[in-house]
C-alpha cells in the first residue's frame, strides 16, 4: 500500500511538482548579493522564496522546521563569510546550529541535501544564482517532501473516528 | 448522589506514573474527595465505560486524562470524556506533548509490531501471530482496539482546555489545579497550569550558570562525577532547563540529575527540541566545522535527548519517511 502511494507520488511529481526552496538571507551580505544578482540581470530558478533576516544567526532552527512543516522541499541559509559577520559571531553560531540541525533532520528522515548553508558576500551575485540553481537541481533529484500532505495522510485515521462520533451524536439526538 | 462537582480521571497510553501522582496527594486526597465526587477512575474505582456513556453530556465538571493517544479505544474514550466534561485537562507530559511514548514516532507501525511480536529477544512466537482487530471463534466475534500509525497528544485528537505538565505532574500542581477549578476563577482556555518561565529561573544552581557559556565537550551524566553545586551546562552535561517550563521545583536538579524537559516548553516556544538545539549548538566552543562536529558528537541521540517528551508536538511530529 505504502509502496503504491510512493509510486503514484513519483508519477505525479514528474509532471506537476516543482521544488520549493525557502531561503533565509542575511541583510548585510547574501541578501545584498541577491539584490546585485537581480540588478545585474543574472537569472536564477524561480523556485526560491527569499526571506530577509538581519543576520544568518537570526535563523532559529524552529524557522527551518516550520518551513519544512509548511511545505518547503528545501531550506537555504545564506550568510556572510566567517570573520565578516556584521555582528561578529552570528555566522559562527549559524554554522554550529546548522551542523547539529542537519544531524537531527537526518534522524527525522529529512535528507541532507534539503538543508544547505552557504557563505555569500555582498559582491558575489553570481554565487547566489549558482547556489540556488544547484540546490533546486539537488532537491529536484531528491523529489518532493510535501509534509503538509503527509500530515493530512497521517491524520486520516483520526477523521474516520470523528465521523463515527458525529454519527453517534446524531443518533442520540433523533 | 450528592450535588458536589463531579470529576473523572482516565488513562490512555501511560506508564502509571500519572495515576501514582494522584495517589501521592496522600492526606490531601481527602480534602479533594470532600470537595468533589470522583465518578470515574478506572485504576481505583469500579465504574465502566457504559456508566460514563449514561451520564448526561457536560455533567462532569472536569476530566483529567493522562497518557498519549495510540489506539482507537483511547481516541473513543477521549471523544466520550470530552463530550461528558465541561473542562478537559491533559494531565502529564504524555497527554500534554506526546511524552516518552511519542518517541515511537521515529518508527512506523510495521517496524514496531514486527519487533514486539517477532524480533524482541524475549519473544517466542513461531507462527508470528499478531493481535488482530477482529477475530471469530465458535460464532463469537472478539474485537481489539486498532493500533494507530502515530502516537498523539490529547489535543491532537480532541479539544483540550488546560494542561498540567510534568512526568508526572507534582501533587502540588494537581491540588492547585483542583482548587482553581473549584474557585470558578478560571484562567484563559489553553493555559498550562504552571509558571510560564524557564526552569533555570527556579534552579538552585542558576548563579553558577555562565552568562557566556562555552562548551568544549558534552559529557554523559552516568559517566561523570557531577559537582552538585554547579550548573550542569557549565559542566558540559546537557540540561534542558533553559528550554523547559518551571513548576517542578527543580526536583531532578536537587537529586543531582539534569533536567530532561518533562514540563514542556514555555508559551513563547513552539518546538522545544529545536530551541534547546539552538542554544546548545551556539555555545559550542569551536569555529572550524571539523572541531565543531567533534564536540557535537558528544550528543549521542539528538532526537531522544531534545524531544524526550515532545516528539508528537514537535513541528515535524514524527520521522517523515515512515
Ligand atoms: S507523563 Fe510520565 S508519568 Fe505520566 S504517563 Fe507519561 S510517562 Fe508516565
Ligand atoms: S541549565 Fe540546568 S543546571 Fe543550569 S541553571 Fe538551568 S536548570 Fe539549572
Amino acid at each position: 500500500m505504502e509502496e503504491k502511494l510512493a509510486a503514484t507520488d513519483k508519477l505525479s511529481t514528474s509532471k506537476d511538482w516543482e521544488p520549493l526552496i525557502v531561503a533565509f538571507f542575511c541583510n548585510w551580505c547574501t541578501y545584498t548579493a541577491a539584490d546585485l544578482a537581480g540588478v545585474s540581470r543574472m537569472g536564477y530558478d524561480p523556485n526560491v522564496r527569499v526571506i530577509r533576516v538581519m543576520c544568518s544567526g537570526r535563523v532559529d532552527p524552529q524557522f527551518v522546521l516550520d518551513a519544512f512543516a509548511h511545505g518547503a522541499d528545501g531550506v537555504l541559509i545564506g550568510g556572510c563569510h566567517p570573520g565578516d559577520c556584521h555582528y561578529v559571531e552570528g555566522n559562527y553560531k549559524t554554522l554550529r546550529r546548522y551542523l547539529l540541525l542537519k544531524r537531527l533532520l537526518r534522524e527525522l528522515g529529512i535528507e541532507e541535501g534539503r538543508l544547505r548553508l552557504e557563505w555569500i558576500a555582498a559582491s558575489e551575485g553570481e554565487k547566489v544564482s549558482k547556489t540556488i540553481n544547484e540546490m533546486v537541481e539537488q532537491v529536484r533529484a531528491l523529489g518532493p517532501l510535501r509534509l503538509t500532505r503527509k500530515f493530512k495522510e497521517w491524520d486520516a485515521e483520526l477523521a474516520t473516528l470523528e465521523v463515527e462520533a458525529q454519527r453517534e451524536e446524531v443518533a442520540v439526538h433523533v | 448522589m450528592s450535588d458536589k462537582p463531579k470529576i473523572a480521571f482516565y488513562w490512555c497510553a501511560s506508564c502509571g506514573g500519572c495515576e501514582e501522582s494522584i495517589v501521592d496527594l496522600a492526606e490531601d486526597i481527602l480534602e479533594v474527595a470532600q470537595a468533589v465526587d470522583i465518578v470515574f477512575w478506572p485504576v481505583a474505582m469500579d465504574f465502566k465505560r457504559k456508566d460514563v456513556e449514561a451520564m448526561p453530556d457536560g455533567s462532569l465538571l472536569a476530566t483529567m486524562v493522562n497518557g498519549s493517544i495510540r489506539t482507537s479505544e483511547q481516541e473513543e474514550m477521549a471523544y466520550l470524556l470530552r463530550r461528558k466534561s465541561q473542562i478537559l485537562i491533559a494531565y502529564g507530559s504524555c497527554a500534554h506533548t506526546g511524552g516518552v511514548p511519542s518517541l515511537a514516532n521515529q518508527f512506523d507501525k510495521e517496524q514496531i509490531l514486527r519487533y514486539v511480536y517477532e524480533e524482541a529477544p524475549t519473544v517466542a512466537n513461531e507462527q508470528k501471530v499478531r493481535p488482530q482487530p477482529r477475530h471469530q471463534q465458535n460464532g463469537t466475534a472478539i474485537t481489539l482496539p486498532e493500533f494507530r500509525g502515530l502516537v498523539r497528544s490529547l489535543d491532537q485528537v480532541v479539544e483540550v482546555d488546560y494542561y498540567l505538565p510534568g512526568c508526572p505532574p507534582t501533587p502540588k500542581l494537581l491540588k492547585q489545579a483542583v482548587l482553581t477549578l473549584l474557585s470558578g476563577n478560571l484562567p484563559p482556555k489553553g493555559t498550562v497550569l504552571a509558571p510560564d518561565t524557564a526552569l533555570c529561573d527556579q534552579c538552585p544552581r542558576k548563579d553558577t550558570k555562565p552568562t557566556d557559556l562555552k562548551i568544549n565537550e558534552f559529557k554523559r551524566p552516568h559517566w561523570t562525577q557531577i559537582d552538585p553545586n554547579t550548573c550542569f551546562l557549565a559542566q558540559g552535561i546537557i540540561c534542558m532547563g533553559p528550554a523547559t517550563r518551571a513548576g517542578c521545583e527543580a526536583q531532578c536538579i536537587s537529586g543531582n540529575m539534569p533536567c530532561t524537559g518533562c514540563f514542556g516548553p514555555t508559551s513563547r516556544v513552539r518546538d522545544q527540541g529545536a530551541k534547546i538545539l539552538s542554544s546548545l549548538a551556539s555555545s559550542v566552543n569551536a569555529r572550524e566545522p571539523e572541531d565543531i562536529e567533534k564536540i557535537l558528537e558528544g550528543i549521542v541521540d539528538p532526537v531522544g535527548t531534545f524531544y524526550r517528551y515532545s516528539l508528537a508536538k514537535s513541528l515535524l511530529r514524527a520521522k517523515v519517511t515512515r
